[in-house]
């Protein structure tokens, strides 16, 4: 018989996320041919994106478009989805590893008395098993996990499985709008939100991170780092010490208190290296280091180091970074 | 004001992960509160000093647990409570029922708990809880207040956004970094610790059998990281090595840049 896989697709600042086509990607790893897909989209005045999905998807697309639906509110949320989830009694749901999949995730596992695994970067499957790799200790080990009771519930870390590539050729979505009833009650409501990443790359989405240690000194410090970021698209980062020096907000603290990130490249700027930092770190594919100090550990995991002041490299390479942008798109 | 803390006992964030027999090892190592959950322990602390009351931290884990429970006590929780079994074989789902099933039939104002824990990291067991408990939740919270009528103000995280949440309480709600600087444990503070009400439960004294509780999930293959070997110091000017390394990461590395 065939099995039910439920996506929960995430929009963000009116965009479909990456991660969303990651999380797409595993169920097709995980699926037998006969399963479903259908993915679940919540927003407000989402078309676009339906659209762009439609593109992806052979499935069911179920459309849930309102104006309550506009902010993420988990409350509202989950009741939405749960009734979905009710009709197409689904095998496994897969979500992103994102603020929302994060909290929706467990909400869903304990609705429908699933195990869930979370924050899976890999998977395969080896004899019609489906086995998924996820950090320990931010990284500083791995396991291989499976379900040994269903239902199933994952969420997929950005950036660390492939896209699904759009499936124009044999892409039948069928689009279906759910009328939108809200809770008849709400013990949770979303006063206010301010936007402070709008427009701004995504720390563990961005592939290109430059991050600022205690060598950055103080707040101000973090400009010449936000510039190179700029410069690259990429997004700005910091080590624990930084934060804890209040030099910048703890939403940029990367490490194995705060996020694990995984980009093309790394810079490191006046961060020394300590062990809880390297965790959240040492699998992006690239690490470059800039230290004064040529003892710092960093060097120690560092593809290409620089031993010199921030302060002077670090406007020296977006100088570079610069010409460089300007050969590629006009050579 | 009665207020439960839901912790952990985790690895030192400094601490080196090592395999043997196929089980990360703990020998030598330093066992700490898990960060974000001591975090939990110092609001909770703060929020009786404001309002009265009474914090109980509560964990699911093996005897060792009972040292980090001690440092919450020594801290200034008024009581804590082990549920350690030998025979649990657990995931996020097991440990959320056993936390369920004691926490049912406790009266409570507050839960609260950590964003995650920095040793496993799944991020499940507090937001299953309040589906468990039926009770609202809010994740990563960086400031709380309680209003007179039974409300909570918070802030939450929202991957840096800051969401501005009311809710009616009981409520469980998870800390994320920002939300306090935790206090560290006063001599006189671990002397009266010594004292304080310390219960430990085993799944009997819950009532729950191995059936309710199996873990959904398992653990297939561990393994570590491949080690990153040092690369290259770049030589020159500052200016060369800049213009330097732009120019291998295009041609050693292929980066599109």
């Amino acid at each position: 018989m065939s099995k039910s896989y439920v996506i929960i697709a995430e929009v963000r600042d009116g965009k479909l996320r990456q991660v969303t086509l990651e999380a797409l990607e595993s169920v097709r790893i995980a699926k037998e041919d006969d399963d479903l897909i259908s993915v679940i989209v919540l927003g407000h005045q989402i078309s676009p994106i339906v659209e762009q999905l439609s593109q992806y998807v052979s499935g069911q697309i179920h459309v849930i478009d309102h104006v309550d639906l506009e902010t993420y509110n988990s409350e509202i949320y989950f009741t939405v989805i749960k009734g979905l989830l009710d009709n197409l009694n689904p095998h496994a749901v897969f979500l992103g590893h994102s603020a929302s999949g994060r909290d929706l995730a467990p909400m869903i596992a304990a609705y429908l008395n699933a195990g869930q695994i979370s924050d899976v970067i890999a998977i395969e499957k080896a004899n019609a098993e489906v086995i998924y790799t996820r950090p320990l200790y931010a990284g500083k080990a791995f396991e291989q996990k499976k379900f040994t009771d269903g239902p199933q519930v994952v969420t997929i870390r950005p950036n660390n499985i492939t896209a699904a590539n759009a499936d124009t050729a044999s892409s039948q979505a069928e689009i279906i709008t759910i009328y939108y009833s809200p809770p008849p009650s709400l013990r949770s409501i979303v006063k206010d939100v301010i936007r402070k990443t709008s427009g701004k790359v995504d720390l563990t989405e961005a592939k290109i991170v430059v991050s600022g240690g205690r060598g950055v000194k103080n707040s101000d410090g973090f400009k010449p780092l936000q510039e190179l970021a700029e410069v690259l698209n990429g997004a700005v980062g910091a080590s624990r010490a930084a934060c804890d020096a209040g030099y910048c907000d703890y939403a940029l603290q990367i490490g194995q208190t705060g996020k694990v990130v995984t980009p093309e490249i790394y810079i490191a700027c006046g961060i020394s290296g300590a062990i809880q930092h390297v965790a959240g770190m040492s699998q992006s594919r690239i690490i470059i280091a800039i230290n004064k100090d040529p003892e710092a550990p960093i060097f120690k995991i560092a593809d290409y180091g620089i031993v010199g002041d921030l302060f002077i490299v670090v406007p020296l390479l977006t100088e570079e970074f610069k010409k460089a942008l300007a050969y590629t798109n006009n050579p | 004001m009665n207020i439960y803390v839901i912790l952990k006992q985790t690895f030192d964030t400094e601490e080196k992960v090592a395999i043997l027999e196929g089980d990360i090892s703990e020998d030598g190592v330093k066992f700490i509160i898990n960060p974000y959950d001591e975090y939990a322990v110092e609001e909770a602390l703060r929020l009786k000093e404001q309002h009265g009351g009474k914090v109980i931290v509560i964990s699911v884990g093996p005897n060792r647990t009972a040292e980090a429970l001690k440092t919450a006590l020594a801290m200034g929780v008024d009581e804590a409570v082990l549920i350690s079994d030998n025979q649990i074989s657990v995931d996020e789902f097991s440990i959320s029922k056993i936390l369920a099933a004691y926490l049912d039939k406790q009266s409570y104002d507050l839960i609260l708990g950590g964003n995650f824990s920095i040793d496993n990291g799944g991020g499940q067991v507090a937001i299953r809880l309040s589906q468990l408990l039926n009770v609202p939740h809010v994740a990563s919270i960086t400031k709380i207040d309680v209003t007179e009528d039974d409300h909570a103000v918070v802030q939450r995280d929202s991957e840096g956004d800051i969401e501005t949440l009311i809710v009616t309480l009981p409520a469980l709600f998870t800390a994320q970094q920002g939300l306090n600087e935790p206090r560290y444990p006063t001599l006189p503070g671990i002397m009266k610790a010594k004292k304080k009400p310390f219960h430990q439960l085993t799944l009997d004294d819950l009532g729950l059998s191995m059936t309710e509780i199996r873990a959904k999930t398992e653990r297939h293959s561990l393994f570590l990281p491949p080690k990153r070997k040092a690369g290259q110091i770049l030589q020159g000017e500052l200016t060369e090595q800049a213009s330097k390394l732009v120019h291998l990461l295009q041609d050693a590395d292929g980066m599109i840049i």
